[in-house]
């Protein structure tokens, strides 16, 4: 079972590698082509859920660009994450709907509760925390994201509750004693 | 291009060349504006906005660094608003930096300080909050300490764009913006090959050297120790400044009598082993082409040089020639043949390193340089360093009487002189080549293609019928323009110079700081030491470095012959590809 869990780590790595390369090589002999650096930097990102520093290495060597400088535009945009995110990554959404119905509230439990701030990660890594704006679900405001679950209606307490429920169904997942966390949450 | 125009500076009308920027023009006529992030050989930031001036018109300030002439453009340098707002900017500058200069290593050397003066603070105003970062001291060569910085970004475009380094960029942004390497790694763990040119262009301590004066004067206490110094090329043609002297000013004399009174039981010259290196060289070089060797062969001497061809350019490793520098190729001597003479145990030998370089010192603890498993070089002082300590020691040295060498490594020829020089090492050796292949006296011994300040120069010469084509690069951003012409076409020359740092030794990044009047790197003050090194050359009446008669009896006494298992056991090294590999930057500007 391990075994096959093993292999398709590294056949996703593998076809990451690959997405990230052709879309590098798709715009590196542009005109500017250095310009696409962000472009790269997002794509990279959206494949690997952070950039690490083999990633900007790879991304340095295939787009000709000093790593040095690299790290200049991945620590300067907020967006950029240069850890990996937790397991779940928590979005609070900080829209106008969630806004008014009391948006930075359910922000301070979740900072609270998780001892984390925007953008950190809770040291067992389970989770990451950060904003959103709007995630189209303004008829239960205020929302609040997990991995890629919307839950609504959330209140100070509520978001806890979740929190909670997440913890639990980790924690028996790992000791093998329930399935996926993602089947036992709703 | 020589369209001229009409504009006023503070009331007063003036014909300039409309391609210009204001700083430029105004420059032209007189009037000095202050800048601090303006450097004529970098790009333009337009970071730090002390350069600002009024234009009528114009609603803000502008800085005249960036900004372009019109006709009729009326401008104003001095007004009462305008110097109050340049005031307030070098304040804010000055609220986020150490109140600290009476014990900072650029007291009375800083351009900051100067900056203030001239802007005559007197006090400090605001009382912000201030940043604290770790200093970086992991480097062999260079600290950094982001606690000093003003983020002007001269060491991140001198880095890029004249040297193709690309060690530093700024990280973070706003107030928590930093200057650092690749993932806040450590300096000694990044690309950067310890040349110093971020030292030199520094307007703080941001950048410094890693200082061994207070090892050296320890050990110069220890009289159960002979203390050997030796002493680069450049540091003579430079050293003067440091004590106020006109660049070009030729202190070698002062230089030796100055380390004497310092407590050195033996100072030698590198020139000496500047020309042991070329008797190696050359043939070196020679046995290449005669039996069908690697070429192009490239020079080794420059250590900065060695670290970014280990890093930048791995697949050449091949066409580098296995000469050690002269500095290690001294050391080794002192630690062998010379503490036999005086029957001395190496091990109570302090070897040190009088240098132009601060990679010198990442050389000095190269693991392939050790001799009988001892470092050769124990410590490596720069050009700055010495004129500190001497300064210190409370020596008068402007008015010390001049005193010779010692012997046996102590005489030059002028080839060993011209080292220092971007284009010197190649001359001397051609100089020894030429007669070692042909057996006849070379007659016109100065190459002068290969002389000046360009950023690549090309040159032949034909022996017996056979054309060597010759290219010289300083500055390593010019060898990567150079090198990227050999990858693609490897025939096309057979002997490469190159040096790290522009106008090469001479321009190194330990020589003493820009003067008050001056910049860094000035190529006026380049010419100058340049100058002081080819009219020593012109005075020897030795001018080849085979006719050194002590380079002889060392041959003669120790060594054999030149390529000898002795001279490859002592003289030379090898090298290997290092992490993390570089990228050269796009962004490299001739020079």
């Amino acid at each position: 079972m391990e075994v096959v869990e093993k292999d398709k780590k590294q056949i996703r790595q593998a076809h990451c590698e690959q997405e990230l390369k052709e879309f590098i090589d798709s715009v590196k002999d542009m005109e500017h082509g250095d310009s696409y650096l962000i472009a790269v930097l997002h794509k990279a990102q959206g494949l690997y859920g952070y950039l690490s520093r083999e990633v900007m290495d790879t991304i340095a060597q295939q787009m000709q660009i000093p790593t040095a400088h690299i790290w200049g535009v991945a620590t300067f945009y907020h967006y950029f994450n240069l850890t990996p995110p937790g397991k779940y990554v928590v979005s609070v959404c900080l829209g106008t709907a969630c806004y008014v119905k009391g948006a930075p509230q359910i922000l301070d439990a979740v900072r609270n509760e998780l001892k984390i701030d925007l953008g950190g990660v809770t040291e067992d890594r389970l989770f990451s925390l950060q904003l959103a704006r709007c995630l189209g679900a303004c008829g239960i405001a205020p929302v609040v994201m997990i991995g890629d679950k919307i839950h609504g209606e959330m209140t100070p307490q509520k978001v806890v509750d979740v929190i909670n429920q997440y913890r639990k169904a980790d924690s028996a997942h790992s000791t093998g004693l329930a399935s996926s966390p993602r089947a036992t949450k709703k | 291009m020589d369209e001229k125009i009409t504009i006023t500076i503070n009331g007063k009308p003036y014909r300039v060349d409309l391609d210009q920027t204001i700083m430029e023009a105004a420059d032209s006529c007189g009037y000095h504006i202050p800048r601090l992030c303006y450097h004529p050989k970098l790009s333009i930031e337009g970071a730090c906005r002390v350069c600002i001036v009024e234009v009528e018109g114009m609603k803000n300030y502008i800085a005249s660094c960036a900004y372009p002439l019109f006709e009729g453009m009326k401008i104003h340098t001095n007004t009462k608003e305008l110097r109050q707002a340049r005031r307030d900017i070098v304040e804010l500058l000055l609220d986020n930096h150490p109140e600290d200069c009476h014990v900072c290593e650029r007291d009375g050397n800083c351009e900051l300080q100067r900056l203030a003066y001239a802007m005559g603070i007197r006090h400090r105003h605001f009382a912000g909050e201030r940043k604290h970062y770790h200093k970086d001291l992991s480097s062999t060569s260079v600290i950094r300490d982001p606690d000093k910085c003003i983020l002007c970004g001269r060491c991140v475009r001198m880095c890029s764009e004249i040297q193709g380094v690309n060690a530093l960029g700024q990280a973070n942004r706003g107030f928590n913006t930093v200057i650092m390497p690749a993932y806040d790694m450590p300096f000694a763990e990044s690309v950067c090959t310890a040349c110093g040119q971020c030292i030199n262009v520094c307007p703080t301590a941001s950048f410094v050297e890693k200082n061994h004066t207070q090892e050296l004067f320890s050990k110069l206490n220890d009289n159960s120790l002979v203390k050997v110094a030796q002493i680069a090329p450049s540091v003579r043609a430079a050293i003067g400044e440091g004590f106020n002297l006109p660049p070009g000013k030729n202190m070698e004399g002062q230089t030796v009598a100055a380390l004497r009174k310092l407590g050195f039981n033996y100072v030698f010259d590198t020139q000496f082993s500047a020309d042991l290196t070329i008797l190696e060289e050359a043939s070196e070089f020679l046995e290449r082409v005669q039996e069908k060797g690697k070429l192009p062969m490239i020079t080794s001497c420059s250590s900065a040089w060695m670290k970014y061809m280990e890093q930048f350019y791995p697949d050449l490793i091949e066409n580098i020639s296995t000469c050690k520098s002269p500095m290690s190729m001294g050391s080794a001597i002192i630690k062998t043949h010379f503490a036999d003479q005086i029957k001395v145990d190496p091990k109570n030998i302090v070897s040190v390193a009088i240098m132009c370089c601060t990679a010198k010192k990442y050389e000095a603890q190269r693991p392939e340089l050790m001799v009988n498993g001892m470092q050769a070089t124990d410590i490596v002082v720069v050009t700055r360093e010495l004129v500190w300590m001497i300064k210190s020691a409370g020596i008068d040295f402007l008015n010390i009487t001049p005193e010779e060498f010692d012997s046996p490594m102590g005489m030059s020829s002028g080839a060993g002189t011209i080292f220092g020089v971007t284009g010197g090492v190649m001359e001397a050796a051609l100089r020894t080549a030429y007669e070692l292949y042909t057996g006849e006296t070379l007659v016109d011994i100065e190459l002068n293609s290969i002389r000046g300040f360009d950023g690549i120069k090309v040159g032949s010469i034909t022996m017996d019928g056979k054309e060597i084509r010759v290219a010289v690069a300083n500055g390593l951003g010019n060898a990567h323009n150079l090198l990227e012409i050999v990858r693609k076409e490897p025939d096309r020359y057979h002997f490469i110079e190159i040096m790290g740092c522009p106008g090469g030794c001479i321009g190194g990044g330990g020589q003493p700081y820009a003067a008050a009047n001056s910049i860094p790197l000035d190529t006026e003050c380049l010419k100058a030491r340049a100058e002081a090194l080819y009219s020593n050359d012109r005075k020897k009446t030795i001018r080849r470095s085979h006719d050194n008669p002590e380079i002889q009896r060392l041959y003669k006494e120790f060594l054999g012959r030149p390529l000898s298992k002795k001279s490859h056991e002592l003289l030379h090294t090898h090298y290997k590809p290092h992490e993390p590999k570089g990228i050269a930057s796009r962004k490299i500007r001739a020079i």
